[in-house]
């Protein structure tokens, strides 16, 4: 089951020593002790890990493992009954999906989450939403400071779009856009808040071979050019393994492993949580 | 000839009041997916209130104390005070827990506001029919009486003019700022929304404010034309034909809808019973209550052949 899908796109060059230069020491987002439950069931249950600057931080697991709720849990979803969140040194019981968003922030789903109704554009500019300043007065009449900021915005948007190279799906609707298209232009959308922490839920599920090379290629260069730092859900052990610099297991909302893709590819505990050990409880 | 041409006028007129309550239904809808059916009971609400502030009525007690009572131009901003008020209170109370759930809860969410409203607009008010003095233009038009011996009731016309500038304000506001994008953000996926940084509270209470004023219009315009009572919530009834045929997310579809029906609808009344009689010799009395359901048997057959309406987004989806 494991490292067998040999999905993804090598990263380029030595990877050792890539990866030195692109991740500080400086911990962007340090999660502590989180428990999370709803009801009687209990999502996560005392899960502590930190993710560093510049890094591709995995999150897998089984089915139900937590991970999704891990990820609502950083911007704000949910609100974990027990520990704290510390993003840029700033202590939280609960983040809110505002203040996560305007502390940079971005996310996408896991069942694609975009606005259907909506073209490509029109979704990435979404994603401008909070760097847009002027009044409302003055965008409602385009002039002014209003329009100078649409055409900056603008800018930025086509350049995200020459970079995902979905130029020719620019005015579709993107209700209309195939599978795989949609998880791009809902990559675009959280780029185009240009996040300093960006969480992908499952960015290559229901993908094929070579949707999965190219969406591997997007997040090595967002990770890399952008020195954006990502944490990732992904059960494609290949992409998993290839593309992240640390691993974070959980299993039944505990933390059963963390440490580099090597270490937890040979951890006894990984390795019967994936192939079904009974739990003795 | 003359007859109907002022039966075509007085329907398009009647078809402008239908029109500014459907443009409260279609704001609400387009901003956030859901189906009010509280938007009669708020434009009931707002004229309540307006007509007690007017009048200095005491709130519960229902005395009136003429000494207190606000002039128009104070009375009218306060009124709209009111309205977003109830648009703060009504997302802190519930539309802040109403996150990602289904289309159906939301809708039954606004079902409880109408009866919650009805019933306090009753306990505050007073349930008698009230007469709004507010010195909009009465009566028929001279000019077009006497040039064009033309009956045209000049409080029509100005519902017209208003509806016509309300639709314009509308218009720019949803389509031209980012408020606007936001909207349909808003729409089609709480979540995503919450994630590129729009402030779904900020977006309820925006919204809910708009509907609180469209409303407010509304229940001016029916107030001055029969009275603000308690059938006026009824009448949101009328603006569901109107809101299927010009597409429930359309704001000219509003507006064509509600001038179709009215229109329609007067004709229908006056002229079907009398060409039926003629073309086959039956005694059509039925037909002359025919105002009173042709809307809704037009509707039937859009829903039939064209259930997005006339303007209305055709829905798109991936099978």
């Amino acid at each position: 089951m494991m490292a067998d899908v040999g999905a993804a796109a090598a990263p380029v060059g030595g990877s050792e020593y890539v990866i030195d230069e692109r991740i500080s020491d400086e911990i962007v987002l340090d999660v502590a002790d989180i428990s999370l439950s709803f009801g009687g069931v209990k999502a996560i249950q005392g899960v502590s890990f930190n993710i560093r600057k510049g890094e591709v931080r995995a999150i897998i697991g089984p089915n139900g493992a937590g991970k999704t709720s891990m990820l609502n849990v950083i911007n704000g979803f949910y609100h974990p009954q027990l520990g704290t969140i510390t993003y840029k040194g700033q202590r939280r019981t609960a983040m809110r999906p505002y203040i996560a968003a305007s502390q940079g922030i971005a996310r996408t789903f896991q069942n694609v989450a975009l606005f259907r109704g909506m073209s490509t554009l029109d979704n990435i500019m979404s994603g401008r939403t909070l760097k847009m300043k002027s009044g409302l007065l003055w965008q409602a009449i385009n002039w002014g400071p209003a329009r100078n900021e649409e055409v900056a915005h603008r800018k930025k948007v086509e350049e995200i779009i020459d970079f995902l190279e979905i130029q020719q799906i620019r005015k579709t609707p993107v209700g209309r856009l195939p599978y795989g298209l949609q998880k791009r232009v809902e990559l675009g959308r959280a780029l185009a808040m240009e996040p300093e922490l960006l969480l992908l839920d499952e960015p290559m599920a229901g993908m094929n071979l070579e949707e999965k090379e190219d969406m591997s290629r997007f997040i090595i260069d967002v990770n890399e050019q952008m020195g954006t730092t990502i944490a990732l859900i992904e059960h494609d052990m290949g992409v998993v393994m290839d593309l992240s610099d640390r691993v974070l297991v959980l299993d039944h909302g505990e933390m059963i492993a963390d440490g580099t893709p090597d270490e937890v590819q040979g951890n006894q505990n990984v390795i019967d949580a994936y192939l079904g050990v009974s739990h003795a409880e | 000839m003359m007859f109907l041409l002022e039966t075509v006028i007085s329907g398009l007129m009647t078809g402008v009041m239908y029109s500014l309550v459907a443009l409260g239904f279609v704001l609400i809808f387009k901003a956030s997916g859901m189906f009010n059916f509280a938007q009669g009971v708020l434009a009931l609400f707002a004229g309540l209130t307006l007509h007690g502030l007017m009048t200095g009525t005491m709130p519960f007690t229902h005395v009136v104390y003429p000494e207190y009572a606000m002039p128009v131009w104070l009375a009218i901003p306060a009124t709209i005070g009111v309205m977003i008020l109830l648009a703060v209170v009504w997302e802190r109370l519930v539309m802040r827990y109403m996150v990602n759930q289904a289309d159906i809860i939301l809708f039954m969410s606004t079902l409880g506001l109408a009866f919650i409203l009805e019933g306090m607009g009753d306990i505050i008010w007073g349930s008698d029919v009230k007469v709004l003095k507010l010195g909009l233009p009465e009566g028929a038009s001279d000019f077009l009486l006497t040039n064009f011996n033309l009956y045209v009731d000049k409080l029509e016309v100005f519902a017209g003019i208003v509806a016509i500038v309300l639709v314009t304000v509308l218009a720019i506001f949803f389509n031209k700022t980012r408020m606007g994008r936001a909207l349909r953000a808003v729409a089609d996926d709480h979540q995503a929304a919450m994630s590129v940084g729009i402030s779904l509270r900020a977006i309820w209470v925006t919204v809910w404010s708009v509907a609180g004023i469209v409303a407010l219009v509304a229940g001016v315009m029916w107030g001055a034309k029969s009275g603000i009572q308690f059938s006026l919530s009824l009448i949101a009834l009328k603006a569901l034909p109107v809101l299927i045929l010009g597409g429930f997310t359309s704001i000219p579809g509003a507006i064509v809808g509600g001038l179709i029906i009215g229109v329609g609808e007067k004709l229908a009344e006056i002229y079907t019973g009398d060409l039926l009689n003629a073309a086959f010799g039956w005694d059509a009395g039925i037909f002359k209550a025919m105002e009173n359901w042709f809307a809704y048997m037009l509707a039937l057959v859009f829903l039939l052949f064209r259930p997005q309406g006339l303007f209305g987004d055709k829905i798109i989806e991936r099978i």
